[in-house]
């Protein structure tokens, strides 16, 4: 999909800067694209590792076991034919970190999910069915308290910051029914 | 002092206090599993890489504004406020970007408008698909995604269908 999506964004930013007349900060965007990459990654590294480590300590202290277990009859619900405990313990983890709002947290938790279900995976350059639906899930944003955006509508003198959380939960639960059908009526085209 | 900001600290403070309760050596297990996460940073680097050089070239080329423009009658069209479609196109492609036209909204109507309640709704109900897929497929070296793509795309799409809806039904009665 990427090696359609990524050629069409270049070659359309190029024929609109052609057209804008804005070629020269398109060439000056390719220079710092690759710099300010490097420094996301490099933000992104302190986060990751921290989370690793700490993901490390709850999974020897029988911690994740014990929220799995909590999420269990929701984990069985969305991924039926997922057997795998360690898995299971890795994507509880990740969804617990994103229903707190803590999207910092739940990226290195998917990441290691994500390494547990590739453990599983006959095909190994092919996304599997439960990986589609777990990169959905996480892509419907699904949270309890959306924290990140209640603090940047207090800063910007909101009167009631959290009033929010109950349009956007909903709205959230509509999205992930939306893209969990999806992934349920599209699976048979791609095989 | 802000709720929220509890949040974080009481859930880093469990784990740890949790994992030196069942006596095991906290400061060795955190070590072992940080050191994990540089192995994660090089495998995302490259497909990133190419994602934000896609993403940089479609905001400067002004290829964005010119998208805006020709979806801003669809938009309307569906009940979305005209001043929140930069924020749909940008969402699913770019964290920074959509974050800097949520600031610009936040100044321009403030926090507590339709429009303002809208963008914070939409915010908060949407990841950053393209960029979610880039990192969780590249770091384990998926080349074909299938069906990931269109199904988070529609998920965001409802979103944005959605959010001017439910900031209606409950915030404007």
């Amino acid at each position: 999909m990427m090696n359609y999506i990524w050629p069409l964004m270049l070659v359309f930013s190029f024929f609109c800067a052609l057209a804008t007349g804005k070629i020269s900060s398109l060439s000056s965007a390719i220079i710092t694209s690759g710099n300010d990459t490097i420094a996301l990654l490099l933000k992104l590294a302190g986060i990751i590792c921290l989370w690793n480590g700490l993901s490390a300590v709850a999974e020897k202290s029988g911690l994740t076991n014990k929220l799995c277990r909590l999420l269990s009859p929701v984990l069985n619900l969305l991924f039926p034919s997922l057997k795998d405990k360690r898995t299971k313990e890795a994507i509880s983890m990740n969804i617990t970190a994103n229903l707190l709002g803590l999207g910092n947290a739940a990226t290195p938790l998917g990441l290691e999910a994500m390494q547990r279900l590739q453990k599983n995976n006959p095909h190994p350059d092919k996304a599997t069915n439960d990986m589609v639906r777990f990169v959905v899930i996480n892509s419907a944003a699904l949270r309890i308290i959306p924290t990140s955006i209640a603090m940047l509508r207090s800063e910007h003198g909101s009167e009631a910051p959290m009033e929010i959380l109950l349009p956007a939960l909903s709205t959230s639960v509509c999205a992930l029914c939306a893209g969990l059908f999806m992934t349920w009526f599209l699976k048979r085209f791609f095989k | 002092m802000n709720v929220t900001d509890l949040f974080l600290p009481l859930i880093v403070i469990s784990i740890v206090l949790f994992g030196a309760l069942k006596g095991i050596d906290v400061f060795t297990v955190f070590l072992d599993g940080a050191k994990g996460g540089f192995k994660n940073i090089l495998s995302i680097a490259p497909s990133l890489i190419a994602l934000m050089l896609a993403v940089s070239m479609l905001r400067e080329s002004g290829a964005l504004k010119i998208l805006c423009d020709t979806l801003s009658p669809v938009a309307s069209f569906l009940g979305i406020p005209s001043d929140i479609v930069p924020l749909t196109i940008l969402s699913p492609i770019s964290g920074s970007g959509s974050l800097s036209i949520f600031e610009a909204v936040m100044k321009e109507h403030g926090p507590d408008s339709f429009v303002g309640q809208c963008a914070s709704v939409i915010m908060g109900s949407t990841e950053t698909t393209f960029y979610a897929i880039t990192l969780y497929y590249g770091s384990i070296g998926i080349k074909k995604s299938r069906h990931t793509l269109p199904s988070a795309l529609c998920a965001d799409f409802t979103s944005f269908i959605i959010s001017p809806k439910m900031v209606r039904l409950f915030l404007r009665k």
